[in-house]
This record gives structure tokens, sequence and C-alpha cells, in this order.
């Protein structure tokens, strides 16, 4: 098969494994779940074939694999779309594949499949767990099998088919198909247990939150498609064309025409990835399960915005006044997000606002420039990110474990402060834990993060960019502190609840994909260590050299400078150091010196943008549009005619048709008649010679004016 | 076999009045038997289309299956009837559509007859107005649509209900139907004055009433008339039709009709008020306004595209405002039509460009698009209204463990409603989006809130229907919710699978509209 027609493939299995399982197997939860990781697996192979072809090819970047058809007639001309591979495709292609199979395997175990069906458990809700009687007719809490376990399935499969829809486009608008697919399926997914009045709020803000960003950029998608004629990425990223965009001035805000798409398309990032001022849906959106939290937030959707972003760069870089903004809004989230992360204590939520965090990272990475560093930290982050939301999602099973052993439901099973000691209890997860905490915290040489962290950083150092550094630099130390945090409270120290002292590890299904993920999350480092590291002149760094050559310009190599690897290497250490000198005393919550208000309320942006923009939108809709414009405004108007017609009618009836007609012209008529009948009654004397008389007296009249008119006439 | 090739255009025209009035002859109490011979006879019409469409030659230029039959000689009137890509693509809407609301009129247990045949009165009026090349005959089949929804309304519509009706004069209470029914009637009708006096005097002018002649000689018509300048009476000309067309789209401010009339309206009346009645409207400016006004729709490009965004955008909120489900659907079509005249504007403005293409593109794309996922939400809304007997949205919630089919079907639908990529609003949308862009730069900007605005209304729907705890009231006992039934799932099916194709692969509709548009303008 040509690589073409393969990488066309490779988003159909996912596709068809949804409708495979809504249309037919959904009642049977194994028959579902081998559909799904099947198609997981196929989608998977199809990319390792894909990627390691791509690698064989010398020059990919400019000979990239490509492959279109006709799809929108648009007068003389048609619209075409397709597939393309070129390195950067290649490299996203295979974290993606990697991370998804992962993601399908781990939610068979998360689901509880082979567990009997729950007590109460019902559709839209988690599942309670189930009583059993064993041999010796001892009852017991177990954990209970999803009841919606096929649905999860499906949906996860049109989410794949939607991210590798988006990695394998040539243009833009399959890219945004793929793009808003996958919003829909993390509205599905994290409104998942939609019985939950948190779970339905969480959908649609997530939903709602995406969509401003995604009608800026279908608004910048339009324009760039109404100047260039084509949405193809090889075609619009031609020098000519470049030229031509930024020649063209759309008369707003001093931007050229390029720097104008640019920041459109942008806000489409900003809010699928999260970035400040549209980060607000991420948090809320750990309440779907697990794995979703995986696929959205580490692996795919998230990164989506970041790809996105990556992939426009020659069009963003144009103009100056775009990629500052890049610049600022990365930087700032990067630092703004790390400092909400202390204070949380759901250990999702920790890694959620990470997550913004560490996005702001690449996107502030691409904002000054350093294209191959922000690529390299997106894949290096989904790994571990990835491993981190699963490995947590593995510590809230273990903990739901104790929590139905106890019994106790009060006992949120996913606060911090209610974990402690998990490591002997959960061995797997706890080393698995440690190996992507310490990798997003950037540990020295060994993992995948540092060597990431490290190059955006000595970018930013090595183009004079002295606040980036800083603020990142700071960013970075706050990491690895509250990623100490983190893993100190949760694993080490003594259990501090019975449910933590009854946690369990989790079946294999769940902790193989945590073992996988977290060689990568080493592993993945090494390709990118740099040539002149340390001024060793050891091998060119493989990524610098095959992500690069995306680029019609190869991006220069930067020289090594000590400063910035002495700082990764502080803020690291020191972060991770005095997370764990300072966690260990702390017991519980209120010790923690970090629970400060402002920092647990996220800044109070929910509660501002509640008022600023929610409730004057309820407003705008239900009392202006609706009650005033349309039930006052126009229908009075209308409303108007009515009673007014009605009103003429009456008038007319009352005063004419009543009045004159009736009254004046037909009663009068017949009045005038009757009067005249009363008039001439006396004439009719029944007399024969009184009416010979008058017969005579008329004959002759009229004798006398016949005569007289006819003789003048004559 | 010949005979009706020959005749193509009139037996589709004609035949459910035959079938009709056939029905008239039939036993009034048999409701299953009437049921299917009209739903029978419906299919006739589409199987006919579905061959007219394969018997089509899209690059042909003018109108093909033409045929003529004398009807009002002394004022040179005929039944000319014709076909291009336009008219094709919305007969086939038609003739699909109707079949489905008769399918979906299954449930209508009172005076079966002579609702199943007002119906059929009702696709020859609609369809007549796709065929007709002949002005006369536009208007005439334009106001004989009018009539059987009056009575479908009127009588078949929702029994509960009043309407407080408030103006200045004071106020009082009317049947919430009877409202509704008037309001459509009396506003349609009013609007369409003027269509009349204009298509008259169009008539005593050229001496004939031939859409092809006129629109060849009218457009660069300069003699003075009755001794007002020809500028003038163009001008009031072409006002005087597009308001008749601006109210059926409907276009803001002309659109508080629609709210009610849809609300009331029986499901399948809904249907196909939403899916085919509102776009006559369109079609009216696509054939008739656009090729007889050239110079006037260019001038008063911006003040329709001002009220295509004031309709895309308040019919939005209004939406979003709602309460009521069905109403919430309602003003959908104000948002989603609102984008069709948006198009249609910004082709005005600089026709023959390929900007303008795109947009006329994207502006008949979304009529088609719009009849497939209106209809398919009017009915979703029926069908749990029929089981509940409310459409309060408070009164639902968390109904989706109960019926998983239907709350699958609805979240299908709503998406294609909201436009979601992969499904085929999003192919109109962005078409016609990208076709204004360039021409009308900021009308297409602020129309993006109300693009906004459609995410924050379906979700609304879904999240008040199908998601949060569950209400008990209907889990349990006589209440209890059933699921979508066999038959209902049959209406879908064929909406669901056309939103779907043109989603993925529109080329087979859109080239036949495209090459269309490139011949019209």
């Amino acid at each position: 098969m040509t690589t073409e027609t393969l990488i066309w493939l490779i988003p159909l299995p996912p596709a068809l494994a949804f409708f495979l399982i809504v249309l037919f197997t959904n009642k049977n939860k194994a028959l579902s779940h081998s559909v799904g990781v099947g198609a997981a697996v196929l989608s998977w192979l199809a990319s390792m074939v894909v990627f390691f072809r791509a690698l064989g090819v010398e020059h990919l970047g400019e000979h990239p694999f490509v492959s279109s058809v006709n799809w929108l007639p648009t007068g003389d001309t048609w619209f075409k779309i397709g597939v393309a591979i070129d390195p950067l495709g290649a490299a996203v292609l295979f974290f993606v594949s990697i991370t998804i199979f992962m993601i399908f395997l781990y939610s068979v175990g998360y689901h509880n499949f082979g567990q009997p069906k729950g007590d109460h458990d019902r559709a839209g809700l988690p599942p309670h767990g189930a009583t059993v009687t064993d041999e010796q007719g001892h009852k017991h809490t177990v954990p209970s099998v999803e009841p919606m376990y096929s649905r999860f399935f499906a949906f996860l499969g049109l989410f794949a088919f939607g991210m590798y829809t988006l990695v394998v486009s040539d243009n833009l608008l399959t890219m945004f198909v793929g793009w808003e697919i996958m919003g829909l399926c993390s509205y599905l997914l994290i409104g998942f247990w939609y019985g939950k009045p948190s779970a339905r709020a969480a959908a649609i803000k997530a939903f709602m939150t995406t969509r401003i960003g995604d009608v800026f950029m279908l608004l910048g998608i339009a324009f760039l498609y109404s100047a260039t004629g084509t949405l193809t990425f090889r075609e619009i990223f031609t020098e000519e064309m470049l030229q031509h965009l930024v020649s063209i001035d759309p008369h707003f805000l001093g931007l050229t025409g390029a720097g104008l798409i640019g920041l459109l398309l942008f806000i489409g990032t900003v809010g699928k990835s999260a970035q400040w001022p549209l980060h607000v849906w991420l948090p809320d959106a750990m309440e779907g399960p697990t794995p979703v939290s995986a696929m959205i937030h580490a692996a795919t959707m998230v990164s989506a915005g970041v790809y996105a972003v990556i992939r426009m760069f020659p069009l963003l870089s144009l103009d100056h006044n775009t990629m500052t903004v890049v610049a600022f809004i990365g930087t700032f989230t990067a630092i703004f997000a790390a400092t909400i992360a202390v204070a949380q204590n759901d250990i999702k939520r920790v890694l959620a606002y990470s997550t913004i965090s560490q996005l702001g990272f690449m996107i502030a990475a691409l904002g000054i420039g350093a294209y191959v560093a922000a690529a390299f930290h997106l894949i290096t982050h989904a790994f571990f990110k990835a491993l981190l939301f699963l490995g947590s999602g593995s510590v809230i099973h273990g903990m739901e474990h104790g929590v139905l052993h106890t019994g106790n439901h009060s006992v949120d099973p996913q606060d911090m402060f209610n974990m402690g000691g998990l490591r002997k209890k959960m061995p797997i997860t706890f080393w698995t834990f440690l190996i992507g905490g310490f990798a997003l915290s950037g540990f020295p040489l060994l993992t995948a993060g540092f060597w990431s962290k490290d190059e955006i950083l000595a970018d930013a150092w090595a183009n004079g960019h002295l606040v980036v550094f800083v603020t990142l630099a700071l960013a970075a130390f706050m990491t690895a502190f509250y990623t100490m945090r983190q893993i100190t409270l949760t694993f080490l120290g003594e259990p501090r609840t019975k449910e933590a002292e009854h946690a369990q590890e989790t079946p294999w299904t769940m902790t193989v994909p945590l073992m996988v993920l977290s060689v990568f999350a080493i592993g993945y480092g090494w390709v990118g260590i740099p040539e002149n590291f340390l001024n060793l002149q050891l091998a060119p760094s493989w990524f610098h050299e095959f992500v690069g050559g995306t680029l019609a310009e190869h991006p220069e190599v930067i020289p090594f400078n000590p400063i910035p690897l002495i700082v990764s290497l502080v803020v690291a250490l020191g972060g991770l150091l005095l997370g764990w000198l300072y966690y260990r005393n702390v017991n519980s919550a209120k010790e923690d010196f970090f629970q400060i208000p402002l920092l647990k309320n996220k800044y109070y942006f929910d509660e501002a943008y509640q008022v600023v923009f929610i409730k004057p939108v309820i407003w705008l809709s239900e009392v202006f549009t609706y009650k005033w414009l349309d039930q006052g405004l126009i229908d009075g108007i209308l409303h108007f005619f009515g009673p007014a017609t009605g009103g003429i009618g009456g008038f007319i009836r009352q005063y004419i048709d009543l009045k004159v007609i009736n009254e004046f012209i037909g009663d009068g008529l017949a009045a005038v008649t009757q009067e005249t009948g009363r008039t001439l009654r006396p004439i009719q004397t029944g007399r024969i010679q009184q009416y010979m008389m008058l017969s005579l007296v008329i004959l002759a009249v009229v004798g006398a004016l016949l005569y007289f008119m006819l003789g003048a006439g004559l | 076999m010949n005979f009706i090739y020959e005749h193509l255009l009139l037996v589709i025209l004609f035949f459910p009045t035959l079938a009709a009035l056939v029905m008239l002859f039939l036993p009034a109490g048999e409701n299953k038997l009437l049921r299917w011979f009209a739903f029978g006879a419906s299919l006739v019409p589409f199987i006919l289309s579905v061959w007219l469409w394969t018997q089509f030659d899209p690059n042909a230029v003018g109108y093909q299956f033409e045929a003529q039959y004398p009807w009002y000689q002394a004022l040179n009137s005929s039944l000319h009837l014709g076909m291009d890509g336009l008219s094709l693509t919305m007969v086939m809407l038609t003739t699909l559509l109707t079949p489905i609301a008769l399918l979906a009129s299954f449930s209508i247990n009172d005076r079966v007859k002579g609702y199943m045949m007002l119906f059929l009165f009702l696709e020859t009026g609609m369809l007549g107005v796709f065929m007709a090349v002949d002005l006369l005959i536009f208007f005439v089949f334009w106001e004989v649509g009018l009539v059987p929804m009056y009575f479908l309304i009127n009588q078949w519509g929702s029994p509960k209900g009043e309407r407080e009706v408030r103006s200045i004069f004071g106020k009082f209470t009317m049947s919430a139907r009877n409202y509704a029914s008037l309001k459509f009637m009396i506003y349609t009708m009013g609007g369409s004055l003027g269509l009349l006096l204009a298509v008259q005097m169009l008539g005593v002018l050229f001496g004939n009433y031939d859409l092809q002649y006129i629109t060849a000689n009218w457009s660069n018509y300069s003699k003075d008339l009755m001794g007002i300048s020809v500028s003038t009476v163009k001008t009031v000309a072409f006002w005087a039709f597009v308001i008749a067309f601006a109210v059926k789209v409907p276009l803001w401010p002309f659109h508080t009709w629609l709210p009610d009339a849809h609300t009331e309206a029986p499901t399948a009346g809904s249907m196909i008020l939403a899916g085919v009645l509102l776009k006559l409207g369109a079609y009216g400016f696509l054939r008739l306004v656009l090729p007889l006004y050239p110079a006037e729709a260019k001038y008063f490009a911006g003040a329709l595209a001002f009220l295509a965004t004031a309709a895309i955008v308040f019919g939005a909120f209004a939406s979003f405002g709602q309460t009521d489900f069905k109403r919430l659907v309602a003003y959908s079509s104000v948002n989603h039509m609102g984008f069709v005249v948006l198009g249609i504007a910004a082709a005005a403005s600089a026709v023959g460009t390929q900007d303008a293409t795109i947009a006329l593109n994207g502006a008949v794309l979304q009529m088609f698009n719009h009849g497939l996922s209106a209809a398919g939400m009017f009915f979703l809304v029926g069908v749990i209204y029929e089981r509940t007997h409310t459409r309060n949205l408070d009164d639902f919630g968390g109904l989706f463990p109960l019926v998983p089919v239907y709350g699958g079907i609805l979240i299908f639908t709503s998406m294609a409603s909201l436009g979601l990529p992969g499904l085929n609003g999003f192919i109109s949308e962005f078409l016609v989006v990208r076709g204004s862009l360039p021409l009308l730069p900021v009308y297409t900007a602020i129309s993006m809130l109300g693009l906004l605005m459609t995410g924050a209304y379906i979700l609304k729907g879904i999240k008040q229907v199908l998601h949060g705890p569950l209400n008990e009231h209907w889990a349990h006992g006589e209440h209890k919710l059933t699921e979508i039934n066999t038959r209902e799932i049959l209406v879908m099916a064929p909406l669901m699978v056309l939103i779907l194709v043109i989603g993925l692969w529109p080329a087979w509709i859109l080239d036949v509209i495209n090459k269309a548009m490139m011949m019209l303008f």
C-alpha cells in the first residue's frame, strides 16, 4: 500500500469503531471495547508504518507525503482537501498514536471491566460499587462496572478520529473539522456523567469557552482563504504568498494581513489550549473520567491548539506584533497557572493547572521564535502529562477501593490530604508517577522534560528575551515545587486516612500504559539533546534536524551557554527539594501555608466572568431581545395594526354603514318613498272620472312639451 | 412513460393534488388507509424528482424540462414550468420532506382525511413556486400555499395555550393557535400586497408575465413610467419584492410571526414550515430580486446585510432566552436563515465575482441544510411533546437514561443545527462566511456573535432535556417516558443520513448548485 493511501486510512478505524459501537455492539461490553481498542491498534500500526517510512525519506520537509482530492466546487475552481505528512506531522503522529492507544487500553481497567454490575448504578452517574458475597458468606463492596461502558469507547473513538484528522490534514479546513469534532467529544466526555450537575456545567463551559476561540479562528480561516485562494499549508507557506499576505492592509489595529490572520487563528488556540484569558474551562473539565483528562489535556485536544500554531508558524512569524502577543499570552499563562496549581488539593486539578502552565511554555516558546523547542516540549509534555493523568486516575481508583472498603463515602478520593503513604500500596503507580512528576519538573539529564524545557529557556536567553526567560524560569521553579508537593502528599509519609491504608494497586490494563508511557517520559528526551551540549559536540540533535526540516529555512542551532543550563538545574532541583522539605511535615490542609484564598479561588476569574459576561448575555437574551424587542416593540407595532384595523372597521360601520348607508341612504330612501307614497295616497280616490281627468292633464302637458321640444329641434 | 417524461414537471406538480382529490372519495373513518394512501401518494413525486435529478444536466444553460400550458391567455400568462439547478435543489427538498412529514403525522387521529388532503395541497403549492417561470403563476402558487398551512395551524395546532395580545389599545386574549394562524396568514398576505402590485406593473409594462422575457428586458429598462423616473419606480418595486420575501424568510424585524406559527403548528406542520416554506422567501430573493433588480440589490446590499446580521444575532439571542423547547427551535430558524440572506446580500454587492459565487453556493446549500436539520429538530421536539404534553424546558431534565436512542438522535441533529464540522450545516455556513467576509467584512464579523450564541442555545436545549439529574416524574408509572419508536426512527433516518453525507461529501449537491449559480449570476 502506498504511504499516501495509508495516511488517508489512519483516521478511519476509530471513526468506524464509533459507528459500529453506537449502531450495533453497544449492548455488549466486551465486543465494544474490543472494537475500540482494536481500532486504536490499527491506527497506531498504520501511524508507525507511516512514521518509519517518513524517517527513511531524505529532506522530508521539501518532499512530504501528500495526496489531495477535490472537495468543494467554488465557481470555476475546486477547493481541495488532502493529507500530508511532513516532519512535524510525523513527529506528532508518533506521540498521538501511542498515547491514544495507551488511553484506550487504560480505559478498560479504569471503567472496571469484568466487575459486577452496581447495586444502584444508573446511566449518567459514576458507578457506586456492588455488593458481593464470598464463599464464607461475607459481604464485600467492590467497584462496579461503568453502566455506559460501551458508550465511552464510542466517544473515545470519535475523539481519536478527530485528532488523527487534525494531524494528517494538509489544510486548515479539515484541520478545523478535526478540531471541532474533538470539541464535541470533549463536551460529550467531560459531561460523560451527565447526571451530575457539575459535570453538565463543566461540559457546557468547555464547549462554549473553546467556541469563543473557534469563531475567531473560523473568521481567520475565511480571511486567509479569501486572501490567498487556498487553505493548503504548502501552498500558503510559499515565499510569494507570504509576501502577499504581509502586503495586505486590513485597516485593523495597524496589523498586516498576515498579522491579523495569525492573531485570529491564535485566538482559536487560546481557547483550545486553555490559555489565559480563556483558561477557565480546563480545570472544570476534570469532571470527566480520568482517561478523558489524559486524552483531552495531554495527548490530544490541548496539544491540538499548540500544534495548530506551530503549524501556522511561518505565517505567524511574519508580524512582529502578533508574535509579541503570542509570547506575552504564553509567558503570562505559564506563571499565572503555576501559582494557582500550588494551592489546589484535588490531585487532578493540580495537573490541570500544571497543563495550562506547560502549554503556556510552548506558546511562549513559539512567540519568541523557538519553533523546534515548542514542538519538542509539546511532544515530551504529551507523554509525561498523559502518564501523570493516568497515574492520578490510578491513584483515585486505588483510593476509591479504600472508600468502598470502609464504606465512608464522605472521604473525597481525589483530595491529596486524604492520601499519603500510597507508595507501598501502589508501587507501580508510585514509580511511574515519580518518573512523570520528575519529567514535569525537569529533573536534570534523565528526564525528557528537562531537555525540552531547557531548550526553551536556552532559546529565550540566546535571543535576548530576558523577561520571558526570567518568568519562565520562575514558573519552572514553581512547577517543580508543586509537583513535589503532589508526590509528597500522595505517596510519601504515612497514610493519613483509613481509606488510604486500604488503597489497592490497579489491574494490568491500567499499569501497563503507565509503564509504557514512563519509558517515553524518560527516553524521548534523548532524541533532542543539543549537539553542543556542554560544548561536547555530540551527534547533531535528531529532533532538531528532523522537525526543523519542516520549515523552508532550517532554524539555527543555538550556541551553548552555561547560564540557562545552570538556571534550569537550580530551579528544577531547588523546587523539588523545597517541595519535599516543606510538605513532608504538612499533614492537613490547615497547616499548608499556600492555601491562600486568592489562589485557591483561581483569582476569582469564574466569578468575574459570571458577572461580566454570562449574566449580561442571559439578560440580553431573555429580557432585551425577547421581551423588549420582539414581544414589546415589534409585536407591539403589529398589534397596533390589528386593533387599529378593527377600530377603522368599527368606525366605518358605526358612522358610515349604520349612519350614512343604513339610516340615511337605506332607511332614508325607504322613508322618503314611504312619505311620498303617503303624500300621494289622496290621489288614489278610486273615482274613474278623476283618473280620466288626470290622464287628460298629463297628456296635454306631455303633448305641449313634445310639441315645443320637437318644434324647437326641427 | 414517454408522456410522463415529456410532462414531468406537470406530473410532479399536480400529482399531490390529484391524490388529494382521490382521497375525497375514500371513507373518512379509515385512518390507516388514509395515512398510507397519502404517504404512498407523496412518494410518487419524490421518486419522480429523484429521476429528474438523474436526468438533469447541470452543465446545460437555462431551464430544463420546460413546459408551457395555456392558462390566462387574456393576460398572456401561461403555466410555464422549468427547472434549473436552484429549483431542482428546492424541489428535491420539498418532495423529500413531504413524505417524511406525512410519516411523522401518523400519530394524528383527528380528522385524518382533511389533514392529509391539506398536506398534499400544500405540496403542490410549494412545488409550484419553485417550478414557475411565469410571474403570475409564481404569485398564484405563492398564495396557494398559505391556505392549507393556515388551516393546519388553526385546526390541528396545539389545543392548549392562550395568547395575550397587548397593544396601545389595551389587551385581550385569544387562543394561541388562532392567534398564530391569523398572524401567519395576515402577515404573509400583507407582505405580498406590494409584490402583487409590482408584478402587475411588470405585466402591464411588458404585456406578459414570462420571467425570462421580463428578466432580459427589465434590468436595462430606462424609460420613465407614468411620469415617474424609472429609478424611483425600480426602487419602490425592489422593496415591494424584498418585503414580501423578507416576511417569509423571515428577516429581522419581520420575523415575529415565525415563533408563534412554528410553536403552535402541529409537528409535521412545523417541519414543512421550517423545512420548505421559509425557503420560498429565500428562493424569491434568488429567483426574482437579484435577477430583476441587480443595480438596486447592489445599492441596498448593505441594508440587506444589516437585516440579515440582525436576524442572525437577535435570532440566536432570542432562542437562547426561551423556556419553551419548540420556540427555542423556532427562533433558531431565524438565526440560520439569516445566513442565507447574508450570503445573498454579499453576492448582490459583487455579482459575478468568485466571492459572490461562493457566498451563493453557501446560501443555497444552507437552504437545503436548514431544511433537513430544522425539520429534524421540530420532529424531535414533537416526539417528546407527544409523550409528555409539555414543551417547557424546565419540566424535563435528565431524560437521557430513559430514552438513550432518542437522546443520541437529538444530540446528532442538534449538532447539525449547531453547524458542527463534519455535518452539513458547517459546509454551508463556512461558504457563506468565506464568501461574505471580503465583501461585507463588518457584518460577517458581527454575525460570528450569532454563531457563538448558536452553540449556547443548542447546548441549553440538550442540557435542559437530556442532561442533569433525572426528573423522576417521567421515570415511573403512567408518565413513564417511552423510547422513540421505529416509525419515528424511520422519519429521522433519511434526514440523518443526508446530514452526514452532505457534511462529509458535499460535492454531489454543491456541484449542481455551483453550476446553477455560475449560470444565473
